[in-house]
């Protein structure tokens, strides 16, 4: 495959911080990739020394061929959407706009053309003439995409676009943005910490730590094939048991053995051996949770328990569930029928819960420095909506406040 | 209007008395106080005469008075334009600075209100002075003839003018910097404008406020300055206020001072009255729509 942007072993360091750390990262001309990670993870510096706002200390950036290292941010074919929009305050949005086109000494009927263009496709022309201090966010956000891509860039960047909005907002600029990419067909670089908006808009997403890519893949690759503890962790919520192989089945399975629980079936896809140290990592929403003892099939892991808190959620409930001794999991259960009908689990029942072996995946032990992030949830109830909303508790996180 | 409105009113004007007291008795006053005096006759002892005249402000169709007026003019607004043109990079160097560097070069720019403002200019007599330092250097170096004045002359005034003022144009103009979103500068040269460009189209719009602030905390002590030509200036080289001190001190003519003092301060005002009217609106608020291309 041809390379169209490629960051070949980028290093980058603040003071004794290392922001970015040997990163290599290949991206395919016209998709949307995600640059994903908690604040400190090296993301911004990444894009900042694409931008060209920063230089890196070691390593190369080749833009379709040509060596782009050492320009001039003014000299690149790569324009910025910024965090806070960084939208000119003394310029209506229409001179915003046009700023690009006037810098390249254009002539004015086509600056005009240009513009009225933009305007349209952000359907922002009954606002052409206002100042960026009355127009609301979301037509703030969208006159900075224009004022970016009037200059019809190589590759558009777009820091944490939509951090400054609210919930619902946020949801239809994500579509928006969607459409602007599919009308203009542009590369686009998204940098954010929310796993929903990286997850819903990207083609493939790197997931970085400590400036380190973690991983690279489509959204279902990293969501549901974590290459590590801290992925599996960042992206989504899952429950992890520590444990160890105690017997390695022929037919591509092992039993993993946790302290006072039963030995669970698990699908041994990374063939490792007998005696080793493992995570086991149950998303979860793969659990199946019921009152009665179900009757399963020999592929599937069934553990008694004691509920120990309901959330309800409208769509779903979050059960938290006390296994063993001292294991407690969150599950999750979809909604998919009308619950009032049913005999509800309620505090302190006495349940079953069950999942295919399939479904849980075995993860090396993590590191120290994740620790934070891979500790079980809150448990009361005002604080479980925090944990929910992942935005909050990957911002907690925060291992090394760099330029982030 | 409802109660609570009335209730505010009383409330602000309550607060607001004090200052308003101290500007009216010290500001406004004298003021009047000055104007008054420029429309009385001159007494011969140096007193102030009865009645009133309007012959000490027909006075000042001094056939003299339009080159002071204009050697003041053209020193005073050189000194604004050298001094903005000098502190603007430098609060933009402040402003994007560490703070450890912040601090030291607002350190060394309020370390000279430490000695004595006089005392500072005759430093400036002794660096200028035909037998002085710089004077000697300078022709070491070819730079200029060994008869050559540096003293005593209106560029003399013009360089201590910009030396006392650079601080006060520094300050306000920081003030505003340190407010300014340095991500407008990236997000212009992003756009595609080199250094220049994104400091004379985003920063310098950005901080106009500052910029006219500074421009009349420069502008206007330099109309009325009066001891830097006296000491560096000599006789070539007198502004207004030296005039007036001539008027009080070895004329005794506090009318015709009084009116040359009046015509200055409402020469001062006008250009105070047109950036306060301008500024009114602010950056934020709504002005009509213009297409600019």
């Amino acid at each position: 495959m041809e390379e169209f942007l490629w960051f070949k072993d980028i290093t980058k360091q603040f003071g004794s911080t290392k922001a970015v750390d040997n990163v290599s990262l290949s991206i395919r001309k016209g998709e949307i990739f995600s640059l994903l990670g908690p604040s400190g993870c090296g993301k911004t510096t990444l894009l900042r020394m694409l931008a060209g706002f920063e230089s890196p200390d070691k390593g190369k950036i080749i833009l379709d061929g040509q060596d782009i290292t050492d320009l001039a941010p003014n000299k690149r074919r790569v324009n910025t959407v910024f965090q806070n929009y960084a939208l000119f305050p003394h310029m209506t949005v229409w001179e915003n706009i046009a700023f690009g086109l006037k810098l390249l000494k254009r002539p004015k009927d086509e600056i005009k053309r240009e513009v009225d263009r933009m305007l349209n496709m952000i359907q922002m022309q009954d606002h052409a003439y206002k100042k960026p201090s009355q127009i609301s966010g979301g037509q703030k956000q969208r006159t900075a995409i224009a004022r970016a891509l009037i200059l019809k860039p190589s590759v558009l960047l777009l820091d944490e676009p939509l951090a400054a909005l609210d919930l619902k907002l946020r949801q239809r600029m994500l579509l928006e943005l969607s459409l602007i990419h599919d009308e203009v067909g542009v590369t686009f670089i998204y940098v954010t910490h929310d796993q929903g908006e990286a997850m819903s808009i990207s083609d493939r997403i790197a997931v970085m730590n400590n400036g380190r890519i973690e991983q690279i893949g489509t959204p279902a690759e990293v969501y549901e094939a974590p290459k590590s503890s801290f992925v599996a962790a960042f992206i989504g919520d899952t429950n992890f048991f520590d444990g160890k192989i105690s017997e390695v089945l022929d037919d591509e399975y092992c039993r993993i053995t946790v302290p006072d629980l039963p030995p669970m079936l698990c699908f041994n896809d990374k063939k490792l051996a007998k005696g080793e140290l493992v995570h086991l990592s149950i998303r979860p929403e793969k659990f199946q949770i019921s009152l009665d003892e179900p009757k399963l099939g020999p592929k599937y892991n069934v553990l008694p328990g004691v509920v120990e808190d309901v959330v309800y959620q409208g769509d779903h409930t979050r059960f938290w569930v006390e296994v063993g001794d001292d294991w407690r999991i969150s599950i999750s259960r979809q909604h998919t029928r009308f619950v009032l009908d049913e005999k509800p689990i309620q505090w302190k029942d006495k349940v079953y819960v069950s999942w295919f072996a399939d479904d849980g995946f075995m993860l090396e032990r993590y590191r120290e420095e994740d620790e934070d992030l891979l500790q079980t949830p809150p448990q009361t109830v005002g604080e479980v909506e925090e944990a929910q909303d992942r935005d909050s508790s990957t911002q907690d996180l925060a291992v090394n406040e760099t330029g982030d | 209007m409802g109660k609570k409105s009335i209730r505010n009113l009383w409330a602000e004007g309550s607060l607001t008395t004090p200052s308003f007291a101290w500007l009216f008795i010290f500001l406004l006053l004298p003021m009047l106080i000055i104007l008054a005096i420029a429309l009385k006759p001159a007494d011969p002892t140096g007193g102030i005469g009865q009645g009133w005249t309007l012959k000490t402000l027909m006075s000042l169709r001094n056939p003299n008075y339009p080159e002071v007026i204009f050697r003041t003019l053209w020193l005073s607004v050189t000194t604004t334009a050298i001094t903005l043109a000098l502190a603007t990079p430098i609060a933009y160097y402040i402003a994007r600075s560490t703070p450890w560097k912040r601090d030291l070069v607002l350190f060394l720019t309020v370390i000279p209100f430490w000695t004595s403002f006089l005392i500072r200019i005759f430093a400036w007599k002794v660096v200028l002075h035909p037998d002085g330092l710089l004077k000697q250097a300078l022709v070491w170096c070819h730079l200029i003839s060994p008869d050559t004045l540096l003293l005593y002359r209106p560029e003399a005034v013009l360089l201590v003018m910009v030396y006392t003022e650079l601080p006060f144009a520094i300050l306000p103009l920081y003030a505003a910097a340190e407010k300014f979103d340095f991500s407008l500068v990236e997000a212009a040269m992003d756009l595609g404008a080199g250094r220049l460009r994104a400091f004379l189209s985003v920063f310098v719009p950005g901080i106009w406020n500052g910029l006219v602030s500074a421009c009349l905390m420069v502008l206007i002590p330099c109309i009325g300055s009066y001891v830097i030509p006296d000491v560096v200036g000599g006789k070539g080289a007198a502004m207004l206020g030296n005039v007036i001190a001539q008027r009080t001190f070895t004329d005794r003519n506090l009318p015709a001072a009084s009116a040359l003092a009046a015509v200055l301060t409402i020469v001062m005002l006008l250009p105070l009255f047109y950036f306060l009217r301008r500024n009114k609106g602010g950056d934020e608020g709504p002005r009509p729509a213009k297409e600019v291309v």
